[in-house]
C-alpha cells in the first residue's frame, strides 16, 4: 500500500478492483465503509463476480476475468479525452512533460523495439530524449507530440467505451456509469483510492494492470494524498515483511538486487544498480544504493569482509536465469532440483497445475516441510491417485511453533511493522523456526568444517554472534536488521546514517529506525492521532522512517500547500514540512526537488522503461481466452510471456471445448489451507463448491446444491454447485460468455477435504513478476 | 448467598420471570440502563465474524453441516448455533441485491418465549432488556419455541433443553459489549443504551434515504414492545426477503390466564394438567406427542455438575414429582433446599 | 464433525438466579433459588498483545492466557479477541481472527518430527537430533553436488542450483530476515514465498 488501512477513511471514491476486501480483508475494509458513511464516499466494485464487497458498494460492474487493462485504459481515455485530469498535479508531479526519443511507437500489438528472435524488447526505443547537459528534455505545455502526455493520449485513445465493452463484456453504458464515478476525483478537493489485490497480480499482464491503475491515479492526482494512493492488500500476516526481507528470487532485503553473473565485481553491481539523475532537481534516493548494499554485506559477514574482498560480494550466488516460483518448479519437473525446503508454506495446493506439481515433487530426492500442522505438501506421496510406492522422494516433516508461541514482528499491507508478544510456550516436541534454521546452519557448517566441500567460505564467515547461537533472540535479530554504527556501537535511527565504507551495518535499510537506542519502535502502542488523519505515528513502526503515506510530498502543490487543506498529508510552513513524516527533506523547500524522491526523474512515471513488456500498458488476452484480441488479433497474448517446456500443450486451443472463463478466489471463512484445521471455520464453510451462474445452471440442468464437475485441459474438480444470480452472462465481442468461480481452500488434509482448485490452473505467469495466471483460464462443466 | 430481591447473584435486576408474577420493585438493586444491539444491514458484509465470536465466547459446539448451495453455514439456527447469517439473492427494481441478515434472538421487550414458558425462572428478562434462559430450570417442553414470534430458540434433544442467544449476559454484566458486537469488522453492529441506539438508527436511516434507499427503515417492532436487537433495513419494503416478520406479536395473555389456575393449588397440579392448559391456550407444541413431554418426564438429561462436584438430582427424578431443587447449589456447597413445592412444576 | 456438548454444558452455567418475594404462576412463594452466576471467564486471565496470523490487515488481538506463568504451569490460551486500542481494527476481528484460539490450541498441531523413506506409505517418528542431522546431510550433499563456482564463461557465480527454498509469509520479520541471510550465504538462488503466488 502507498497509504495504509485507516487512511481509506479519507477517500471520496473507493475503486475496488482485482480484490474483494469485504471477503479477504474485512477489518481493513471497514475504513471504506467509514468513508462511505461519514464522508459520503462512493464505493465501486469492478469484478467478475458480485461479491460481498459489492453487496455494500454503491456501484458494481461485472467484467470478464482478464479484461482489467481494457477497463482501466478506457477510463484513462475518458479522463484525457474529457479533460478530467488534475492538470497541475500532472504537470508538477509526473513525467507527462518528458520527451521520448523519436522512433517510439506502438503498432499491431507491439511497442517499438520488439525483437522477434529474442522474444524481448530492445528498450533503447523507449528512451527519454536528452539535452546537451545530459538531462531529459521537457515540454511543460504538454503539447510536444513526443512528450509522454501526448503519447499516452494517443496510446489509450483506442480504448473507447465500445471497445471496452467488447472486451470486458459489459455494455458501454454500464462502463460509462462506473467510469463517471471513478473519474470524478481529478480535482484538488476530491481524492480517490484504489484497493487491489491478487485479482490484479495473478495474470500474464499482472504488472501492467497495476501500472494502468497507477497511471489512472496519477493523472487524477491521487498518489501521495491521504485518501488516495494505490493500495495492494496482501493476503498473509507477513507477506509484506517476508517480501521486504526478500524471501524472494531476484532481490535482497530492502529491495536491493540479487547480482547477475555479468556483474563480475561489486563495483559493476553497484554501477548497474545505482541510477543517475535524469533531471537536475531530483533527490534520486536510490543513488544511495551502495550504502545500503555494503551495510547489508557487513551485517551478514562482519569483520571477515571489507574493501579488500569486495565486502563479500562473491559470497552471494549469481543466478543464471529467472529463479522465481514457476522456474523453480520447472527445474524440479526437469529433474534438476534435488532438494526442496518448504517452511510455513503448502506449495502443492498453492501453485498452479497441481498434476504438474505432483510430477515435479516426485522428481525431488528429498523434501523438508516445516510447519505447525501436517500439510498436503508433506504428504504429496499419498495424494489422491498417487501410489506411495512409486514416489522415491524422502520427506522430513518438522513441527514448528506458531505465531503466539513466538514473539517477533509482522508487517501489514500498510507497511506497519507491529511487534507481537509471545503468549504461550512451545509444546514439548516442537521447535521454533529460528531454532530449526540455526540448527541447520550449525550442522551444515560443522559438516563443511569436518569434510570440506563446495565453496563454503560464506558459511564459515556468516555472522552468528547471538547470545544463544542455537536459537537467536528475535530482538537481537531486530537490532541487526535495524543496523549499527560500528564506530560508536550505537543503533542507528535513520538509513540516512548509513555509509558505504564498511563502518555501518544494516540488515535491511528500510527497517532502519525500527529498533533504535530508544527501544523497539515496532512495539509502540501509542494511540494518539492529533491531526485526526489516522497517521498514528506512535503506533508501531511504518517503513520507511515511520512514514504513513508514501510520496506524501505529492499531496501538496508547488508551493507546498496541501491540495486539500482539510486532508493535508504534509504542509510547508516556510521553514519545514509538518504533518506526516515527510517523503522529502524535512527542511528542503518545496521547489528544490521533485516529489517522487525514489525516481531518477524526480517525478512519477506515466511512461517507464522498468517493465519488460511495454512503457505503457496494453490489453492482452489471458493465455486461455474465449475471444480473439479485438485490438490486435495477431498478438492476442502478452508477447513477453515466458513459456516453460510442455506448457503450451496444456492450454486449451481453439479446437477444444472449454467455453467458460473461470477464476479462483478465497472466501472470508477460510485462509488458504491452514484454516482447514480450525473447527469453527470449517463449520462456517464446510465444503468445496463451484459458483455457477443461474442461467448457465439452467442450460446445464444443474440444480442448486447438486454436484458439479469442472475440468480444464490440466485437471478437474468436483463439488457442490452454488447456483447464483451474482454472476450474469456477459456479451464479449458479440458472444454470450458465462463465468465460473471456484474457491481455493480445499485439499486432502484437514477436518473436511475437497477438490484442489489448482488442478485447473495454468502453469504460466506474468511477464515481469512470474505471478501465475490463476485468475483467468478456461473450463467446461457438467452435472456430476 | 441468598438474595432478597429479584436479582442475579452479581446484581442484574430481573424485570420478568417465566411462570411467575411480576417481581416486586428492587429498591436495593442498581437497575442500570436498558441496552440494545443495532444491526446496520447496509454495513453488513456477511463475514460471519459474529457467528464465530458467539460460538467462541459461549463455547458452543460444532453443529454438523454441509454446503447446500449457499454461503450460509447452516440451514437453520441450532442449540449450538445461536446466531446465523442468512443470505438471500433478490432483484429489486432490476438491481441485484444480496440480502444478508444476522439471525439471532431479538430480546423482545414483550418476550413471547418467556410468556409461554411454564417453568418458573427458566426464562428471565433483566431490567437491562436481556432475555435469558436458565437451563437449570428449563424442562425442555419447548413451549418457548412456539411462543417466539421470530422462531429463534432451538431444542437440543441430547440435553433436552432449549437454547438461544443470551446477549453475552456475562460480558454485559461485567461492562463489556456482547462478543458479536465487539468483533464486527465493519461496525455493522452497534451497542449502547436502547435510547442511543434508536437515535443512531434514525441517523442511519436518514443517511440511507439520502443515498437513495427510499424505503430504509428501523426494525423495532411494536407488536413485541420493541426489541433489544434492532435492525436498520435498507430495503424496508422487503422485510419478508430478510425473513423478518412484518408484525410480530407477543402478549402476556397466556401467563395472565395461567394466574387463574393458582387457586387450584400447585401440589395437586401435575404438569400434565399444566401442559394441557397451555395447549388449550394455543401455546402448546405442534407435535401431538410433544405436549405429553412434561407429564412423561424428560428423562435422559443430566443437570450440570456444581463446582464442588456434588451430584445433582437428574431432571428425570424431578419429573417423577419428587420434590428436588431446580438448580445446582452454589459452589459454596450450601445444601440446596429440598422438599419445596416449587419442584413440582419443574418435573 | 460431532457436537461438543459435554464441554459446553460444563462451562455454560447460567447467570440466572431467582429471589425471594417472587411467586410462581400457581401462587406459591418461591424459595431462594439461584445459581452460581457465570464469572467473566477472562477476568483473571493474563493478557498478551498479539497480531492476527491470517491476512495482512494486521489486526491487533489480545490472547487471554490461563495460568500464572509459574514454573509448574503449562499455560494455555482460553480466548482471543480484538485489541480495542488498535487504530487498524479497533477491537474487531473477522471470523478467522475470532477463531484464533482454536488455531493456537488445536489438537491437530503436530508434536514431533516425522520421516518418510523412499517408497514408504507411512511416516516414521524420529528424534530432533536424527531429523536435523538428516536435514544437514541432505542439504550439504545436494549443495556440493549442484554448486557452480564459475559459469561457462568463467565468471564467478557461486550458486547452488540444486536446492529450492519456499516460505514463508507466515513467519515474523526477524525469522524471514534470518532465512534470507542464511540461504543467500549458502548460495541458494531458488528462493521464493507466497508473495509470488
Amino acid at each position: 500500500m502507498t497509504n495504509h488501512w485507516k487512511d481509506i477513511k479519507n477517500a471520496d471514491v473507493v475503486l475496488v478492483m482485482g480484490a474483494n476486501p469485504a471477503e479477504n480483508h474485512p477489518c481493513g475494509f471497514k475504513w471504506a465503509l467509514e468513508a462511505r458513511d461519514e464522508r459520503g464516499a462512493q464505493i465501486v466494485t469492478v469484478d467478475p463476480r458480485y461479491t460481498r464487497t459489492s453487496a455494500v458498494a454503491d456501484h458494481h460492474m461485472q467484467i470478464r476475468p482478464g479484461s482489467d487493462i481494457a477497463v482501466l485504459g478506457g477510463m484513462i481515455h475518458k479522463i484525457l479525452d474529457e479533460g478530467l485530469f488534475h492538470e497541475e498535479y500532472v504537470r508538477l508531479h509526473t513525467n507527462a512533460s518528458f520527451i521520448i526519443e523519436d522512433g517510439f511507437g506502438f503498432e499491431n500489438g507491439l511497442f517499438a523495439g520488439f525483437d522477434q528472435a529474442q522474444g524481448a524488447y530492445d528498450k533503447t526505443a523507449w528512451e527519454y530524449e536528452r539535452g546537451s547537459d545530459g538531462f531529459v528534455l521537457r515540454d511543460m505545455t504538454l503539447q510536444h507530440p513526443r512528450c509522454v502526455f501526448q503519447l499516452m493520449r494517443e496510446h489509450y485513445s483506442r480504448y473507447t467505451p465500445d471497445v471496452v465493452a467488447q472486451i470486458a463484456g459489459c455494455s458501454a453504458e454500464e462502463f460509462l456509469a462506473m467510469a463517471e464515478i471513478v473519474c470524478s476525483t481529478g480535482t484538488a478537493d476530491r481524492v480517490g483510492t484504489i484497493m487491489y489485490a491478487v485479482g490484479w497480480t495473478m495474470h500474464t499482464v499482472g504488472s501492467q494492470i497495476i501500472r494502468t491503475g497507477a497511471i489512472l491515479q496519477l493523472i487524477l492526482g491521487n498518489i501521495g494524498r491521504p485518501g488516495g494512493g494505490i493500495n495492494a492488500m496482501r493476503g498473509h500476516a507477513n507477506v509484506q515483511g517476508a517480501t521486504d526481507h526478500a524471501i524472494v528470487a531476484g532481490i535482497l532485503p530492502g529491495y536491493l538486487k540479487v547480482p547477475g553473473p555479468d556483474q563480475t565485481s561489486l563495483a559493476s553491481h553497484l554501477e548497474a544498480s545505482t541510477p543517475r539523475p535524469l533531471v537536475p532537481d531530483t533527490v534520486n534516493y536510490w543513488g544511495n544504493y551502495p550504502r545500503f548494499m555494503v551495510s547489508q554485506l557487513k551485517a551478514w559477514f562482519g569483520d571477515t569482509v571489507g574493501p579488500e574482498n569486495e565486502f563479500g560480494y562473491h559470497y552471494l550466488g549469481k543466478p543464471a536465469d529467472d529463479a522465481t516460483w514457476l522456474s523453480m518448479w520447472d527445474q524440479a519437473h526437469q529433474g534438476r532440483l534435488e532438494g526442496l525446503v518448504a517452511l510455513g508454506f503448502n506449495p502443492l495446493l498453492a501453485g498452479p497445475d497441481v498434476p504438474r506439481l505432483l510430477r515435479a515433487m516426485a522428481n525431488l530426492k528429498w523434501k523438508v516441510v516445516i510447519d505447525p500442522f501436517m500439510l498436503d505438501s508433506a504428504e504429496f506421496w499419498r495424494a489422491p491417485d498417487v501410489d506411495p510406492a512409486e514416489i522415491d522422494t524422502e520427506v522430513l516433516y518438522l513441527p514448528a511453533t506458531h505465531w503466539v508461541e513466538r514473539a517477533g514482528s509482522f508487517t501489514n499491507s500498510g507497511r506497519w511493522a507491529q511487534w507481537k508478544e509471545q503468549a504461550i510456550d512451545a509444546p514439548e516436541g516442537v521447535r521454533s523456526d529460528t531454532w530449526i534454521l540455526s540448527e541447520l546452519f550449525w550442522r551444515v557448517k560443522e559438516l563443511y568444517e569436518e569434510e570440506g566441500g563446495a565453496f563454503h567460505e560464506p558459511i564459515l564467515n556468516l555472522q552468528w554472534n547471538y547470545l544463544n547461537p542455537r536459537e537467536p533472540g528475535l530482538e537481537e535479530l531486530a537490532a541487526e536488521i535495524n543496523g549499527s554504527d560500528l564506530e560508536t556501537g550505537q543503533l542507528l535511527s535513520s538509513f540516512g546514517q548509513l555509509r558505504d565504507d564498511g563502518t555501518t551495518t544494516s540488515g535491511n535499510w528500510l527497517y532502519t529506525g525500527s529498533f533504535t537506542e530508544d527501544g523497539n519502535m515496532m512495539a509502540r502502542r501509542g494511540t494518539d492521532d492529533p491531526s485526526g488523519m489516522g497517521f498514528h505515528h506512535d503506533w508501531a513502526f511504518s517503513w520507511p522512517l515511520n512514514r504513513r503515506v508514501l510520496y506524501n510530498r505529492a499531496s501538496a502543490d508547488g508551493e507546498g500547500r496541501p491540495w486539500d487543506a482539510s486532508r493535508a498529508g504534509i504542509r510547508w510552513t516556510g521553514e519545514r514540512w509538518v504533518g506526516d513524516v515527510p517523503d522529502y527533506g524535512p527542511t528542503t523547500p518545496p521547489d528544490q526537488a521533485g516529489a517522487f524522491i525514489m525516481n531518477e526523474e524526480g517525478v512519477a512515471r506515466l511512461f517507464t522503461t522498468y517493465l519488460v513488456d511495454g512503457p505503457f500498458s496494453e490489453h492482452y488476452e489471458p493465455v486461455e481466452s474465449p475471444t480473439p484480441n479485438v485490438l490486435h488479433e495477431d498478438v492476442p497474448t502478452n508477447p513477453l510471456i515466458r513459456w516453460y517446456d510442455g506448457v503450451q500443450e496444456t492450454l486449451a486451443n481453439d479446437d477444444d471445448d472449454y467455453p467458460y472463463p473461470c477464476t479462483v478466489y478465497r472466501v472470508v471463512e477460510r485462509e488458504h489451507f491452514v484454516t482447514s484445521n480450525v473447527p469453527y471455520l470449517v463449520e462456517l464453510m464446510p465444503d468445496f463448491f463451484v459458483e455457477v451462474p443461474e442461467g448457465l445452471a439452467v442450460e446445464k440442468g444443474i440444480e442448486n446444491g447438486e454436484r458439479v464437475r469442472v475440468w480444464s485441459k490440466r485437471g478437474e474438480v468436483e463439488g457442490v454447485a452454488v447456483v447464483t444470480k451474482r454472476i450474469k452472462p456477459l456479451t464479449v465481442n458479440g458472444s454470450t460468455v458465462w463465468t465460473v468461480g471456484i474457491p481455493v481452500h480445499w485439499g486432502f488434509k484437514g477436518i473436511t477435504t475437497g477438490a484442489m482448485a489448482n488442478n485447473l490452473t495454468p502453469f504460466v505467469g506474468d511477464a515481469n513478476t512470474s505471478c501465475p495466471e490463476f485468475k483467468a483460464f478456461l473450463v467446461n462443466l457438467e452435472k456430476a | 448467598m441468598p438474595q432478597d430481591r429479584g436479582v442475579t447473584q452479581s446484581g442484574l435486576a430481573i424485570r420478568r420471570m417465566s411462570a411467575s408474577s411480576e417481581p416486586p420493585p428492587s429498591p436495593n438493586v442498581r437497575t442500570g440502563p436498558e441496552y440494545a444491539k443495532l444491526i446496520d444491514i447496509s454495513r453488513c458484509i456477511g463475514c460471519k465474524g459474529c457467528e464465530v465470536a458467539c460460538k467462541e465466547w459461549n463455547e458452543l459446539g460444532i453443529e454438523p453441516t454441509e454446503n447446500f448451495g449457499s454461503m450460509q453455514s447452516h440451514r437453520d439456527l441450532g442449540p449450538d448455533t445461536w446466531l446465523l447469517m442468512r443470505f438471500n439473492e433478490i432483484e429489486v427494481g432490476g438491481d441485484l441485491q444480496w440480502l444478508i441478515k444476522k439471525d439471532a434472538c431479538l430480546h423482545c421487550e414483550e418476550p413471547g418465549c418467556l410468556y409461554a414458558c411454564p417453568s418458573p425462572g427458566a426464562i428471565v428478562q433483566y431490567e437491562n432488556g436481556i432475555v435469558d434462559f436458565n437451563h437449570d430450570s428449563c424442562i425442555g417442553c419447548q413451549l418457548c419455541v412456539s411462543g417466539c414470534p421470530f422462531d429463534i430458540p432451538r431444542f437440543n434433544p441430547a440435553t433436552r433443553k432449549v437454547y438461544k442467544c443470551n446477549m453475552c449476559v456475562d460480558r454485559v454484566e461485567a461492562g463489556l459489549e456482547p462478543a458479536c458486537v465487539k468483533t464486527c469488522p465493519t461496525n455493522a453492529i452497534s451497542w449502547g443504551t436502547k435510547e442511543d441506539m434508536v437515535t443512531l438508527a434514525e441517523q442511519k436511516v436518514e443517511r440511507l434515504q439520502a443515498r437513495g434507499f427510499d424505503n430504509a427503515t428501523l426494525y423495532d417492532p411494536a407488536g413485541v414492545g420493541g426489541t433489544h436487537m434492532m435492525y436498520v433495513v435498507p430495503h424496508g419494503d422487503q422485510l419478508g426477503e430478510y425473513d423478518l416478520p412484518a408484525d410480530p406479536k407477543a402478549s402476556p395473555g397466556a401467563l395472565a390466564a395461567l394466574g387463574g389456575l393458582r387457586k387450584l393449588g400447585a401440589s395437586a397440579l401435575g404438569l400434565g394438567i399444566l401442559g394441557t392448559a397451555l395447549h388449550y391456550l394455543g401455546f402448546g407444541p405442534q407435535e401431538p406427542g410433544a405436549a405429553e413431554v412434561p407429564s412423561n418426564g424428560v428423562g435422559g438429561g443430566t443437570a450440570p455438575m456444581s463446582a464442588g462436584g456434588e451430584s445433582r438430582p437428574t431432571v428425570e427424578s424431578q419429573a417423577t414429582g419428587e420434590s428436588s431443587p431446580t438448580v445446582p447449589s452454589p459452589p459454596t456447597g450450601e445444601t440446596p433446599p429440598t422438599g419445596d413445592p416449587t419442584g413440582s412444576t419443574e418435573g | 464433525m460431532t457436537p461438543d456438548i459435554s464441554r459446553r454444558d460444563l462451562l455454560k452455567v447460567s447467570a440466572l438466579a431467582g429471589g425471594a418475594g417472587l411467586v410462581n404462576a400457581l401462587g406459591f412463594d418461591l424459595k431462594p433459588a439461584y445459581a452460581a452466576a457465570r464469572e467473566l471467564k477472562i477476568s483473571n486471565a493474563r493478557e498478551f498483545k498479539t497480531v492476527c496470523p491470517y491476512c495482512a490487515v494486521g489486526c491487533g488481538a489480545i490472547a487471554y492466557v490461563h495460568g500464572s506463568g509459574g514454573l509448574n504451569t503449562v499455560n494455555s490460551i482460553i480466548h482471543v479477541e480484538g485489541d480495542p486500542d488498535s487504530p487498524i481494527n479497533g477491537g474487531t476481528l473477522c471470523p478467522k481472527g475470532a477463531a484464533q484460539m482454536q488455531l493456537a490450541m488445536s489438537p491437530r498441531l503436530e508434536k514431533g518430527p516425522l520421516h518418510r523413506e523412499a517408497g514408504a506409505s507411512e511416516w516414521t517418528e524420529v528424534s530432533w537430533d536424527f531429523a536435523m542431522d538428516w536435514f544437514a546431510r541432505k542439504f550439504k550433499d545436494s549443495r556440493d553436488a549442484s554448486f557452480v563456482e564459475e559459469d561457462e564463461q568463467g565468471r564467478t557465480v557461486n550458486r547452488c542450483e540444486g536446492i529450492g527454498w519456499v516460505g514463508s509469509a507466515t513467519v515474523a520479520n526477524e525469522d524471514a530476515y534470518l532465512i534470507t541471510k542464511t540461504m543467500r550465504a549458502m548460495g541458494l538462488v531458488y528462493i521464493d514465498h507466497q508473495a509470488r503466488i
